[in-house]
C-alpha cells in the first residue's frame, strides 16, 4: 500500500464523479453564435481588435493588452463579428464581448504537428503568451507569467495538479487518460521554461487508472513522477498541493515561486503542448457536464464563446426542473441566474443541481460546533469571521486572518447551521479593499 | 455599433426556466448534518442514561424529567415570542437543555422545583444572552446552580436511598448501610475526617451499574461512557474535553491521596465531563483552547470537592471555565496556514 500524501484540515463530502469518469471525451456542434468575453483571465481588460462587420477566422486574436498580466483572446471559430459590447458573463459582471456569427462550415486547421524539442525557454514563454494561455483549472491566472519568475527566485519543481478534487468533475481524469502523452509533453515544455529538473503529477487516489496510464507513458523517465494523494477537499488548492507534495508552505500573500515550485493544471499544461506543437491558442477546452439535473451526463470539447444553453441541450437538455446551474465545480464555481453565460477558458464544468438538491434550509446560528475551525486548510475560525463580519468589524476580521482565506468553502460544507461563510469573507474583504482606497 | 437587445434571438427562450434558477455564494453542496440533527443526535445518546434512571426511580424521576423539559421548551417559545423572533424549538436546543437539567437533579423533588429550573436555564442562561449561541454559561448548569442556592436543602441533603437501585447492586457494600442517606463522596469525607472507615473500592460496583445515591444522571457511570460513545463515534464532541477533564481530576486525586477510579465514578465528574462540558457554545473553539479548558475544570472541580464545604465541584468548576472561555478562544487562536513557517511540520 503507498503512502498518500495530503494537508491537514480539509473535507470529503460526497465525489459523485461515477456519472462522467468512465465516459470520452465527445466533441458538440457549434452554437450559431459565440459570445467571447475580453476578460477571462487574472489581470488587465483586452481591447477588441476587430470591428463588427469583420471577418473572422478561427485561431485570429481578437483583443488584446499592453499590460504585463494579461493574456490575448482569439476568435474561437470561423465567422463574421456581429457585435462588441457589453454581456453578462459566468459572474454576472457586464464585460464587453465579442459575439460571432458561426459560420456554417469551419476549415479544419492545425493538423500539422512539429517538434517542441528545439524550442528554448524563451520561446516556450513567448508560444504560453501568444495561444493566451491562462490556469485551465479556474483560476485563469496568465500562464507565461508563471512561467516568467522573478530573477531571484529559483524554480525546482513544476507540479501538474491532476487532483480534480472537486466533486462531480472529471475533465482533467478524461485528459489524463486520453492525452497523457501531450500532458507530459506540456509539462517538460513547462520544466524548460522555468529551469525546473523536477516535474511531478499529483493524482488523487481516485484516479488510479490515470496514475498507472501516466506511469506508463512515462516509462523510465526519472525526472517526472507520479506522486498519488488522498481523496480529500482541496487537495488541488495550490498552496494545499504544494504542502503534500514538498512538505514546503507558501508565506503568505506570496507566490509558489516564493517556494521554488510552479503549479500548472492538467488542462494547461495539454493546452501548452498544443499550442508550442500546432500553433493552437487556447479556444476550445474540455469541460464536465454533470448534476443529477442533467439528462446525459459527459465529457465535452467546448469552444470558447459557447452559451451555457447549448451546451445544456447537446447533453440532452435537463432532466426534471433543475434547481441550480453551476458554472465550474460545486465547491466553488458561479451559480446562474439564466444560461446566458459563454463557456470560457476558466470553465472547468457546468453542473446543473435538481430542485430537490438545492435546498438545505435556512441560516441558523452559530452554536460554536468548531467544525468549520477543523476543516480550514489556511487554519483560520471562519466563524469568528463571520462573526466579525455580522458586527461590520472589518478590522477584527481581518486580524482572524480573512485575507488568507481562499474560499474553498469547506466552512460552509460542514456547517450544520447552514452559515455562508463565503458570502461573509467576500463582504469583509470588499469592505477592507474598499476602505483601503479611502 | 452596439445591437438593441430585441435583436438578439435566443437570448429569452429558456426564460421559463431560468425564472425558476436558485442562485447563491458558493459552495452548492452542502453536509447533511443540521442543528437539529446534532441536537438528536446528543438526545440519543442520553436515552439509555434516561431510561434506566426512569425504570430505577419510577414516576417520581419521570416527572422531574418532564417538568424540566417542559419548563425549557416553554420558556424558549415564549421568550422568542416575546421578543418578535422566530420561534425555534424545532432545533431541539431548548429539548436537550432541559433533559441535562433533569438529569442532573435529584430523583425526587416537588413537581415545580424542576419546572422553574427549566425555565430559569432557558431565559437566564440562554435567551438573556440573545438566544442559542450567544451564552457564555451552560443553560442547564445556571438553571441547577439557581435551584441548588434557592432550595439547597432538596438539592444536597434529601438523598434517599433508591430501593430497587439498591436491589440491583447487592453488592454494595454492608458498611456503607450506616450511612446511606450521604452520597458516595460525602461519606469519603467522613472517611478522610477519620469518623468512618471504610474502602472507596465497595463504590465501585454500585456506581458503575446502578447508583442509588446520587442525581438522576449518575444512576450508572457505564451506560454515561455507552452516551460518550455515541458522541465520540457521531464525531459530535471533541474526546479531548472530556479526557483531558477526567485525567486531570484522576491525576490530581491520586497526588492528594485518594482513589482515582472513585474519584471519576463517584458524584458528576462523568456526566458533566461527557455532556456539560462539551457543549459547544460554552467551550473554546480550538483544539489547545479545549484542552486547556478541560484542565481547569479538572484542577477547579478537584479543589473544590476536596478543599471546600461543597461536597461536588463539578457544576461550578464547568461554570467557571465557561466564564474563561472567551478569554482563552482570545490567546488560542491557531496561527494561519504558512504564517511564520515555510516548511510544513507533518
Amino acid at each position: 500500500m503507498v503512502e498518500l500524501k495530503t494537508f491537514r484540515g480539509g473535507i470529503h463530502p460526497p465525489y459523485q464523479k461515477e456519472a462522467t469518469a468512465a465516459k470520452s471525451t465527445e466533441d458538440i456542434s457549434l452554437p450559431a453564435e459565440v459570445v467571447i468575453p475580453m476578460q477571462q483571465h487574472v489581470g488587465a481588460h483586452n481591447s477588441p481588435t476587430v470591428n463588427v462587420g469583420d471577418r473572422v477566422d478561427a485561431g485570429q486574436k481578437i483583443g488584446s493588452s499592453e499590460a504585463f498580466i494579461s493574456a490575448p483572446v482569439h476568435a474561437s471559430v470561423s465567422g463574421t463579428v456581429k457585435a462588441i459590447e457589453g454581456r453578462p458573463d459566468f459572474t454576472g459582471a457586464q464585460v464587453q464581448s465579442v459575439v460571432i456569427k458561426v459560420d456554417p462550415s469551419q476549415p479544419p486547421k492545425w493538423a500539422e504537428k512539429k517538434d517542441t524539442g528545439s524550442l528554448s525557454a524563451e520561446q516556450i514563454r513567448d508560444v504560453a503568451k501568444e495561444a493566451g494561455l491562462v490556469g485551465l483549472g479556474g483560476a485563469a491566472f496568465p500562464t507565461f507569467v508563471k512561467l516568467s519568475p522573478p530573477a531571484d527566485k529559483r524554480i525546482d519543481t513544476v507540479i501538474i495538479n491532476g487532483c480534480e478534487c472537486e466533486p462531480f468533475l472529471t475533465c482533467d481524469h478524461r485528459l489524463m487518460l486520453e492525452r497523457a502523452d501531450d500532458l507530459i509533453s506540456g509539462l517538460k515544455l513547462m520544466m524548460r521554461a522555468v529551469g525546473a529538473d523536477k516535474g511531478i503529477i499529483g493524482v488523487e487516489a481516485n484516479k488510479m487508472d490515470a496514475a498507472d496510464a501516466l506511469t506508463t507513458k512515462l516509462g523510465g523517465d526519472s525526472s517526472i513522477e507520479v506522486v498519488l494523494l488522498e481523496v480529500k477537499y482541496p487537495e488541488g488548492a495550490e498552496k494545499m498541493l504544494i504542502d503534500a507534495v514538498t512538505g514546503r508552505r507558501v508565506p503568505p500573500g506570496k507566490l509558489p515561486s516564493e517556494v521554488g515550485v510552479l503549479v500548472q493544471n492538467v488542462q494547461t499544461a495539454v493546452a501548452l503542448h498544443d499550442a508550442a506543437s500546432t500553433g493552437k491558442p487556447v479556444i476550445d477546452r474540455v469541460i464536465t457536464v454533470t448534476g443529477g439535473g442533467i439528462k446525459e451526463p459527459k465529457n465535452v470539447l467546448v469552444k470558447v464563446g459557447t452559451p451555457i444553453s447549448h451546451v445544456i441541450d447537446q447533453c440532452g437538455g435537463f432532466a426534471g426542473t433543475p434547481g441550480k446551474v453551476v458554472m465550474g465545480g460545486p465547491m466553488t464555481g458561479w451559480a446562474q441566474k439564466d444560461l446566458s453565460a459563454a463557456v470560457v477558458k476558466g470553465t472547468s464544468g457546468i453542473l446543473v443541481l435538481g430542485k430537490d438538491e438545492v435546498e438545505y434550509g435556512a441560516e441558523r446560528e452559530c452554536v460554536g460546533c468548531d467544525k468549520c475551525i477543523d476543516a480550514c486548510p489556511m487554519f483560520l475560525m471562519p466563524n469568528f469571521i463571520v462573526k466579525y463580519t455580522k458586527r461590520g468589524k472589518y478590522d477584527e476580521a481581518n486580524r482572524f486572518g480573512v485575507q488568507d482565506c481562499f474560499e474553498c468553502g469547506c466552512c460552509a460544507y460542514v456547517c450544520a447551521s447552514r452559515i455562508s461563510h463565503v458570502a461573509y469573507v467576500r463582504k469583509a474583504k470588499a469592505e477592507l479593499a474598499a476602505a483601503e482606497k479611502k | 455599433m452596439i445591437m438593441a437587445r430585441e435583436d438578439k434571438p435566443d437570448r429569452d427562450e429558456k426564460l421559463e426556466t431560468e425564472e425558476l434558477l436558485t442562485i447563491g455564494v458558493s459552495p452548492h453542496i452542502r453536509d447533511t448534518d443540521t442543528t437539529a440533527r446534532i441536537m438528536g443526535w446528543v438526545i440519543v445518546a442520553l436515552l439509555p442514561i434516561t431510561f434506566y434512571s426512569i425504570y430505577i426511580g419510577g414516576l417520581s424521576t419521570l416527572i422531574v424529567i418532564v417538568m424540566s423539559i417542559a419548563g425549557a421548551v416553554a420558556t424558549e417559545a415564549v421568550i422568542q415570542r416575546l421578543r418578535h423572533m422566530p420561534v425555534t424549538i424545532d432545533d431541539l436546543s431548548a429539548l436537550l437543555t432541559g433533559l441535562l437539567l433533569a438529569l442532573t437533579l435529584p430523583p425526587r423533588l416537588p413537581f415545580w422545583m424542576p419546572l422553574v429550573g427549566g425555565a430559569v436555564a432557558i431565559a437566564l442562561g440562554k435567551q438573556v444572552f440573545g438566544g442559542l449561541g450567544h451564552n457564555i454559561f451552560n443553560p442547564a448548569l445556571v438553571g441547577r446552580a439557581v435551584l441548588f442556592v434557592s432550595w439547597s436543602k432538596y438539592m444536597t441533603t434529601s438523598w434517599l436511598v433508591n430501593p430497587k437501585a439498591a436491589v440491583v447492586n447487592t453488592a454494595a457494600v454492608k458498611s456503607i448501610d450506616a450511612v446511606t442517606r450521604a452520597t458516595p463522596l460525602y461519606t469519603m469525607r467522613l472517611v478522610r475526617q477519620g469518623t468512618l472507615s471504610l474502602s472507596p473500592s465497595g463504590y465501585y460496583r454500585p456506581l458503575l451499574f446502578g447508583n442509588p445515591w446520587g442525581c438522576i444522571g449518575e444512576v450508572s457511570a457505564l451506560l454515561i461512557l455507552v452516551g460518550l460513545a455515541v458522541l465520540l463515534v457521531k464525531r459530535l464532541v471533541d474526546w479531548r474535553i472530556p479526557v483531558y477533564f477526567v485525567v486531570t481530576v484522576m491525576v490530581l486525586s491520586w497526588i492528594i491521596g485518594m482513589d482515582p477510579l472513585f474519584a471519576v465514578l463517584s458524584g458528576s465528574l462523568l456526566f458533566g465531563a461527557c455532556f456539560m462540558a462539551t457543549d459547544y457554545v460554552t467551550n473554546p473553539m480550538t483544539r489547545w483552547g479545549k484542552v486547556i479548558f478541560a484542565v481547569g475544570c479538572g484542577i477547579i472541580t478537584v479543589l473544590l470537592r476536596f478543599y471546600s464545604n461543597l461536597p461536588e465541584g463539578v457544576m461550578f468548576a464547568i461554570l467557571f471555565m465557561n466564564g474563561m472561555t472567551p478569554l482563552i478562544d482570545r490567546y488560542m487562536k491557531p496561527r494561519p496556514y504558512g504564517h511564520g513557517r515555510a516548511v510544513s511540520e507533518s
